[in-house]
């Protein structure tokens, strides 16, 4: 990252800077590393357990680290109980959820910047003012209209129900980016005989690909925490997602901590992972769409 | 050009499907929920028609009352806490090294899922194997108390890893508009003399107003239908003490089937969000916006 003129003006006054505003800066750093810590802690806690059997959680220093690190944990869990058919179960689940998401999300962004018609912008504030709708609101009605048409129990209530949840955080990342899209390209195109299909899919689409892998992201970490849904329509163990799995496995387990530790470490990996690779995506879609509650 | 980009058939066949979509899951449940309130229903028989009893009913029930005070104090509790990871910002966009690194650390929490959390949470809080009384034993606490069996602590118990979760998100909200106050404002005010307190206090705050006051919105609204760890970590337990609107929603419809007074909650609950909403809104309106660039 290119540091700003302030940040770069900042380190050189700070390395001229008297005795007293050194102690300063220090102190700063010391505010900002004891945040760090105390944000951090709980899943170094939750990593060093998660390798121990409950004799060495129970009397060893909780930070001490594990001796032999007790990988086989980790197999256990794995083999035992449904971890693995949630897993996947919340793979594809997210996957299916964004991907339906960002293709409507991108059809209904592009009709509405890019296309002349009437009432674009009252379906624009339909979008919006469905951000400040509280999704408990909703749970009654979406559980006996799912019921009504066959869908409880059934994996498509929550694809939709995902999907229909994030469109408006989705559209208003990809707003942005749309608007500031030149017109020139597509009035060539248009002059040139190109059909509408074709201008979006050929043109607009491929121009909009880092916007859409940041909104892909933002969807996938929602859709893979997602809890409520999966808790209110879904019964039967075969299309739980991990989240509502984790939960009922871990209450089975409640005194084999080395058990707990390595599900909970399992379910959120896939997202520490992530943001190993893509913190800068994941910083970026976060702030652009900060106004999802 | 125009001609080809309202092309209605076009048109028609890129926003329905969002639109469909989000009126099916969203918009009708709404609708819904307030048809609903208005009966007594099991969830599966006929329903009756009751009128407003489940309002009277609400305005009386003392349950009800003392969760929506819990909502409520979480709300304060957020919104308090925002001055703090205002300053913390601030901190990070002033003169630091590494501070794209702390605030990526800082969102880790807000990443992971509810269920993870609030699961992790109950370890760290376990009466006797928990981290949190691990170290106050060793502090010379005795006797630690157990704090989700504990009524008068629970609440704030669980308020620690819900501010917990959400601090770098609004740290990292505050941090990227402080980043977007041009840096000549701040080398002008150098100039003339004022320290970096005189900085911070006089020119950085103010432009802060706009963004600040979303932020409030967002985290008032988001306490009032918070749910998620309160009803893993305590389910509102022990004997209600922990129980917020949300929580007592879900139980009235979905551990009590009366689904027709559930729903009665849940319409207030979007009604209380709204009008919260917009009352923040036109309480924080100011008539002429600070612009100094």
């Amino acid at each position: 990252m290119v540091p700003s003129t302030a940040a770069r003006l900042g380190t050189e006054n700070a390395g001229s800077r008297s005795p007293v505003g050194k102690l300063g800066y220090l102190l700063l750093y010391v505010v900002l590393i004891v945040v760090a810590a105390f944000q951090l802690f709980p899943l170094v806690w939750l990593l060093l357990f998660s390798l121990k059997n409950n004799q060495e959680v129970f009397d060893l220093p909780p930070l001490s680290l594990p001796m032999n690190p007790r990988w086989e944990n980790y197999e256990k869990v794995w083999s035992a109980g449904n971890i693995s058919v949630y897993f996947l179960n919340s793979v594809w689940i997210t996957i299916a959820a964004t991907v339906l998401t960002i293709i409507l999300g991108s059809l209904v962004t592009f009709a509405i910047t890019r296309m002349k018609w009437k009432g674009s912008s009252l379906v624009l504030g339909l979008f919006m003012v469905a951000m400040m709708i509280p999704v408990h609101s909703t749970l009654i009605p979406l559980f006996s209209l799912f019921n009504r048409v066959g869908l409880t129990d059934h994996p498509l209530s929550l694809v939709l129900s995902y999907a229909a949840f994030n469109l408006p955080i989705t559209m208003m990342i990809l707003l942005g980016f749309y608007y500031s899209l030149p017109r020139e390209v597509e009035e060539a195109a248009v002059m040139d005989g190109c059909s509408v299909h074709r201008v979006f899919f050929r043109i607009v689409l491929p121009m909009t690909g880092s916007v859409l892998a940041t909104t892909a992201i933002i969807n996938m970490i929602y859709n893979w925490n997602e809890f409520i849904f999966v808790n209110t329509f879904i019964s039967s163990d075969t299309f739980k997602t991990l989240t509502v799995g984790v939960q009922n496995f871990i209450g089975q387990y409640t005194t084999d901590w080395g058990a707990i530790g390595a599900t909970l470490m399992i379910s959120i990996l896939p997202i520490l992972l992530m943001f190993l690779f893509l913190s800068d995506r994941i910083v970026e879609g976060i702030a652009a769409g900060s106004v999802k509650g | 050009m125009d001609k080809v980009m309202s092309n209605k058939k076009i048109i028609t066949l890129y926003v329905l499907p969002a639109l469909l979509l989000i009126l099916a899951i969203v918009y009708i449940p709404i609708v819904l929920t307030a048809y609903y309130g208005l009966h007594d229903w099991n969830g599966i028989g006929a329903m009756t028609f009751v009128g407003l009893a489940h309002y009277q009913k609400l305005l009386m029930d003392g349950m009800f009352w003392s969760s929506a005070g819990h909502s409520l104090l979480l709300a304060v509790f957020s919104a308090l806490s925002l001055i703090v990871y205002l300053i913390v910002a601030m901190v990070l966009a002033s003169k630091i090294k590494g501070a794209n690194l702390f605030r990526k650390i800082y969102l880790i929490p807000m990443l992971l899922s509810s269920v993870a959390i609030a699961q992790l949470w109950l370890r760290m809080y376990h009466p006797t194997n928990g981290i949190v009384n691990s170290v106050l034993e060793s502090l010379g606490v005795a006797n630690p108390p157990a704090w989700l069996a504990e009524p008068s602590l629970v609440l704030y118990a669980l308020f620690v890893p819900i501010l917990w979760q959400y601090a770098g998100f609004y740290i990292l909200i505050y941090y990227a508009a402080l980043k977007n106050i041009p840096s000549s404002l701040e080398e002008a005010a150098k100039i003339d003399g004022a320290n970096s307190l005189q900085i911070a206090w006089r020119i950085k705050l103010p432009l802060m107003m706009e963004v600040f006051k979303v932020t409030i919105v967002l985290a008032v609204v988001g306490s009032l239908k918070y749910f998620d760890l309160i009803y893993v970590m305590t389910d509102g337990g022990p004997n209600g003490a922990s129980e917020v609107m949300a929580s007592y929603m879900y139980r009235q419809a979905f551990r009590a089937y009366d689904f027709g007074y559930g729903s009665a909650i849940g319409f207030f609950l979007l009604v209380i969000c709204l009008v919260v909403t917009w009352a923040i809104r036109r309480a924080t309106a100011t008539k002429d916006r600070i612009q100094y660039s």
